[in-house]
């Protein structure tokens, strides 16, 4: 399997990373090493195996529904770039 | 010199009142801030907090009640949170966070009374071997500062090395922890996935990722394991089991004791003055008692692609929350909400990370997830199956912890390929959740070289109790680097 420009450009666009018109070759061709390195797993042999999740096949914890954690949200909100009442602000979406 | 002891060595200068925890810790702050040991270790020195730590456990001791680290100077790697104080992970993208909790392991550690020095340099977010990846620069490993010191807990490992803290804490998703501990002579082991607690540990690739510390000695390694492991209820992958009194079961003999070596880790790629040091190491351990056999693990040459799959995906999806939108890195006036998160992201993200961000997001993306991911996780467990039929018959398995010494700066960045063959000897472990360590195994042309010990799921104590015995009957854990010798 290896990426082309097009694949590379709307992987970009669903990760939400811009990438340079000048860094688009060196990308695609480190993309496809990596890819090239993994593809040797589609020769095993996996049928009928399991999906391993968890090494101790844990399986996720239930706790009591009840209010452990008390609003921080002041304390949060400060490491923020920017917040207006309590909400974060972000550039105007709806016009 | 304080700084060259061992925990252990410490704790007994301590109680004895040979100094105090606040004349050691200013000791290591004189050292860290010592023109002749820069390494770039630290990202953050904390002298304030330090310097308070050390009264508190001064006056803890005073008062009859100190902790079982009590005054102990040690470092955190930056990806572990500590209230109030800077928590970069590495990353441009953080270089701005301060986090507003301390992780689990903090706790714990400042509870028995470690004294924390400072958040040592680091790979990006925990992703590579070099400690190349850093926002902060490289790390310089002080048995030869033209080389790396490992990665990705590389600040760690060159700090501990270097006598700039007695130990550190580090994080291993795929040897992060263990190679850099060979590369600068250390003692570090990766306990079983779930045996400490990830709460407040910036993630990586979540089922892989594992705390642990670095230290010179196994004893150390075990005092600091004892006080770092346990449930958590907070980390919902957290193991619910006993954590055992790790240093009163080092002096176990180890006559009996059934190591394999699995032939795969000794075929092509292994230098070979590295492999001639693993061979004397087993010899020493043989000369104990224990028995060598030869074991294999067949599935192991599927492990960096089922890594190299399994990491970057998780990435991906984990390093979707840095967003510049609520901490963390945010442009300069954004045009408009896509702009913010793209231009965000790019600016503050390093080429390694996005790299495998893209990677990730490729194999997760619609219709390859089956081939990848899934697939990935199909060959996690047959690796996984592969270390269960050998615990079988041997009781650990022992191996080369790197394929060779540390390279120099420069020697493999720009080549991932090369690169991520680095971990071809730990990522086994990560993958199967088994614990495993690094011990120094001896000198190569003037580097150290470590061996590795892989265990069954929650025998940490065994692989310490080995490396215990090996490092009674060698020296090599003792040695110092030459430049910070002054």
């Amino acid at each position: 399997m290896k990426v082309t420009r097009d694949v590379v450009r709307k992987i970009a666009e669903l990760a939400q990373l811009q990438i340079r018109e000048s860094e688009i070759e060196r990308v695609i061709e480190k993309m496809n090493q990596v890819l090239e390195l993994v593809e040797e797993m589609q020769a095993v042999d996996t049928n009928g195996i399991e999906p391993m999740a968890h090494p101790l096949d844990a399986t996720q914890t239930l706790r009591a529904d009840k209010i452990t954690e008390t609003n921080q949200r002041d304390q949060f909100q400060e490491l923020a770039p920017e917040t207006q009442d309590g909400l974060y602000l972000v550039p105007r979406v709806v016009e | 010199m304080p700084h060259k002891r061992t925990i252990t060595g410490l704790k007994t200068a301590l109680e004895a009142g040979e100094f105090s925890a606040e004349e050691l810790t200013r000791h290591y702050l004189d050292r860290i801030a010592d023109p002749s040991n820069q390494y770039n270790a630290y990202i953050t020195v904390t002298e304030e907090a330090a310097i308070q730590g050390a009264r508190r456990a001064d006056q803890e001791r005073a008062e009859g009640l100190p902790g079982l680290l009590n005054g102990i100077p040690i470092a955190h790697k930056d990806i572990f949170c500590t209230k109030g104080i800077k928590t970069s992970a590495g990353s441009m993208m953080l270089d701005n966070f301060i986090a507003p909790y301390n992780a689990t392991v903090v706790e714990k550690l400042f509870e028995a009374g470690a004294v924390m020095l400072g958040k040592t340099n680091m790979d990006e977010f925990a992703m590579g071997s070099s400690n190349e990846n850093s926002y902060y620069g490289n790390v310089a490993n002080p048995w030869d500062p033209g080389r790396v010191p490992g990665g990705s807990s590389g600040g760690s490992a060159a700090a501990v090395s270097a006598g700039l803290c007695a130990a550190a804490t580090g994080t291993d998703t795929g040897g992060s922890i263990r190679q850099p501990a060979a590369f600068c002579g250390l003692t570090g082991i990766k306990p079983t996935y779930g045996r400490i607690s990830r709460w407040g540990m910036i993630a990586f690739a979540s089922s892989l990722d594992q705390a642990g510390p670095l230290t010179r000695t196994a004893e150390d390694a075990a005092l600091m394991l004892e006080v770092m492991a346990g449930y958590d209820n907070r980390d919902s992958t957290s193991i619910d089991a006993n954590v055992p009194e790790y240093t009163r079961i080092l002096g176990n003999s180890i006559k009996g004791l059934r190591i394999g070596l699995c032939r795969e880790y000794f075929e092509e790629g292994l230098d070979s003055t590295s492999e001639q040091l693993i061979l004397d190491a087993i010899l020493v351990l043989e000369n104990l008692g224990a028995i060598i056999s030869d074991v294999s693990l067949p599935n192991s040459r599927h492990c960096i692609p089922a890594y190299y799959v399994i990491a970057p995906a998780e990435c991906s999806a984990n390093l979707s929350r840095y967003d510049g939108v609520r901490f963390g890195y945010r442009c300069e006036s954004p045009a408009d909400l896509d702009d913010l998160y793209k231009r965000s992201r790019s600016e503050a993200l390093g080429e390694e990370v996005k790299q495998r961000i893209l990677v990730g997001a490729f194999t997760l993306s619609a219709g390859y997830y089956e081939a990848y991911y899934r697939k990935a996780q199909q060959i996690r467990r047959l690796i996984k199956n592969d270390f269960q039929a050998v615990f079988e018959n041997v009781d650990i398995l022992l191996g080369p912890t790197t394929p060779g010494p540390a390279f120099k700066i420069g020697e493999k960045a720009g080549d991932p390929i090369s690169m991520y063959l680095q971990d071809i000897y730990t990522i086994a472990s990560n993958l199967a959740g088994l614990p495993a360590m690094s011990v120094p195994a001896g000198m190569n042309a003037g580097l150290p070289v470590g061996f590795q010990l892989i265990g069954n799921y929650l025998e940490e104590g065994r692989l310490l109790n080995t490396a215990h015995q090996f490092q009674q009957q060698t020296d090599w854990h003792q040695m110092f680097p030459p430049q910070g010798d002054a």
